[in-house]
């Protein structure tokens, strides 16, 4: 392959796996089952310039391959609101990837999908750093933290580097970090507490292993991913475990792999308050009444159980006019909330419903000098650098109830007196 | 100071010391190489032809595309030091070479010899070896 024998496309994408793997100190390659690639969304010309050399060199992946969210909302192109010219780039980028042979599916979600969801033990090559952490904490299959290009390069070439979360030791937690006392029980049953719980988990992690002690025991997938999300951009977090909750993590004993943890802290309800707090960029911290232009929910894409959760706070009501309400999905899952009449109820109470992409990646929250509410820690990291808005972070309940008011409704209970 | 090489090449200018992580994606504008990241206590300082020093490694799996797209430009850093290995950033720098010809060495130093070098210093890269000259420290950023 790297001599050039199955086309210089497949050289190029060895050549890369080769760099990947030396970076990682690895003394072989391994065989992967399916990938997950990142590298459809546009970030400029040299995107562009990498797949035309894959595909002029006559490269296809290997493997079953899904694909990331891309630049804009291929099924919904009339939402876009920016320069034309770059939703064409953004476009023509996604179909470039299509042609290597990957799944359209446009998701960063892609462990919602039955059909690209791989299984304990699995060795995959992923990208997008919410479904790199889902994959090896929640589902157990085993992926490194692959980037741009080296998801692609990984999925033509069919391999991996043998090294860091593709072997067990790796996947050890080191950190063991424990929910203080303090925190009030009524908390870990509120959505918006597993966000902010991530969010200082990126933060003293880094990119250790952790395990979570002290949470209530099988937490939702919802709730795992909202952590897993929060953790990555927070920190350089590829995996977790949350005792009694993720499939290596039965017991303690069984995250630590029967040795001591290298370090354990408490977690308190004073560094949450203050995590949650930062969360929220929109001035002095945007109290109750605050007015808001818009509320957007699914990053990452929402599942179906988080569909029908934000139809069950809207209760039949409609969000405010002037209230911008946007909830992004995979277009797999919105075909079956088609089929079952969920998207028209969502659309008649004024949620529009974006596909292929995210609402912190395209522009299509239209120009407005209010806040942008969401439940996403995620969301509310990178959404004030990359299209400027200032974001009030809130709980799935809050954000709906707030679309509905057109202004900032808080659930005081939550937090206690913070 | 010698440290393990993640991407080849040789360069030289002055050092910016990341105070916190910083994902290259989301936290850096593309185009001119400026950190837009809201709360990183940096933003607005140029990384374009800085020595960038990162500690720590943060957040998106992106940052490869930002870092050959930077290359593409002409405001890429002029090479990064790591406190630990990231392939993210080390197949980022691949592709601008294969792509462009052009080169960011990455070198991965001890974090003692990483934290010896100070903001403002003036850095040479030479493969694996790195020599920071703290008297030529210039004051404009």
């Amino acid at each position: 392959m790297l001599g050039g024998a199955s086309g210089e496309g497949a050289a190029l994408a060895m050549r890369l796996v080769i760099r990947a793997a030396e970076s990682l100190d690895a003394k072989r390659l391994i065989p992967i089952i399916g990938a997950h690639v990142d590298s459809c969304l546009y970030h400029g010309e040299a995107t562009v310039d990498f797949v035309d050399r894959l595909v002029d060199g006559g490269a296809e992946v290997a493997v079953p391959t899904t694909l990331n969210v891309g630049g804009l909302d291929l099924l919904h192109p009339e939402l876009w609101h920016g320069d034309p010219r770059k939703a064409e780039r953004g476009r023509l980028l996604m179909d470039r990837y299509r042609s290597l042979g990957c799944e359209p599916t446009y998701t960063c979600a892609p462990y919602q999908l039955p059909f690209a969801r791989p299984a304990l033990g699995d060795q995959v090559a992923w990208a997008e750093s919410n479904a790199i952490v889902f994959c090896n904490s929640v589902i157990g299959a085993r992926t490194e933290r692959y980037g741009d290009f080296t998801d692609i390069a990984c999925a033509i070439a069919g391999r991996v580097p043998d090294a860091g979360l593709h072997r067990t030791d790796a996947r050890r937690a080191t950190l063991v970090l424990r929910l203080a006392p303090d925190v009030p029980r009524a908390l870990l049953d509120d959505d918006s507490f597993y966000p902010v719980l991530g969010l200082v988990l990126g933060r003293r992690a880094g990119s250790r292993v952790a395990a979570l002690d002290g949470l209530p025991p099988a937490l939702s997938e919802g709730r795992l991913k909202a952590i897993g999300a929060a953790a990555a951009s927070s920190g350089a977090v590829a995996m977790f475990h949350a005792v009694g909750s993720t499939p290596e993590a039965p017991s303690l004993e069984a995250a630590l792999q029967g040795r001591a943890a290298e370090e354990t802290a408490d977690v308190g309800v004073a560094e949450l308050r203050a995590a949650r707090d930062e969360l929220t960029t929109a001035g002095g911290a945007a109290p109750a009444g605050t007015p808001i232009g818009s509320v957007s929910l699914g990053t990452p894409h929402a599942s179906l159980a988080e569909l029908w959760a934000v139809d069950r706070e809207l209760g039949g009501r409609r969000s405010a006019a002037g209230v911008e309400f946007l909830v992004s999905t995979a277009r797999h899952l919105l075909a079956e909330a088609e089929a079952d009449g969920l998207a028209w109820r969502l659309r008649a109470a004024g949620v529009e419903l974006l596909v292929d992409t995210c609402s912190y990646i395209a522009p299509v929250l239209r120009p407005s000098s209010l806040p942008a509410m969401t439940d996403s820690a995620k969301w509310a990291f990178y959404a004030p650098g990359n299209i400027g808005v200032e974001v009030v972070f809130g709980s799935l309940r809050e954000c709906v109830r707030s679309a509905v008011e057109g202004r900032v409704w808080r659930d005081t209970n939550l937090w206690g007196s913070a | 100071m010698k440290g393990r090489v993640l991407a080849e090449g040789s360069s030289e200018g002055v050092a910016l010391v990341l105070r916190e992580p910083l994902s290259l994606w989301g936290g850096i504008d593309p185009a001119s190489g400026v950190i837009i990241d809201a709360r990183h206590p940096q933003r607005g300082a140029s990384t374009a032809g800085r020595v960038l020093v990162m500690p720590a490694a943060r957040g998106s799996s992106s940052s490869s595309s930002v870092l050959a797209e930077t290359m593409r430009a002409g405001c890429a850093p002029a090479a990064i030091l790591l406190g630990e290995a990231d392939l993210i950033l080390a197949v980022g720098a691949a592709v601008g070479q294969e792509l462009y010809g052009r080169h960011v060495p990455i070198v991965v130093l001890p974090p003692t010899d990483l934290a010896g070098i100070a903001d403002g210093a003036r850095v040479r890269v030479d493969g694996a070896e790195v020599t920071s000259s703290a008297d030529e420290r210039e004051t404009s950023v």
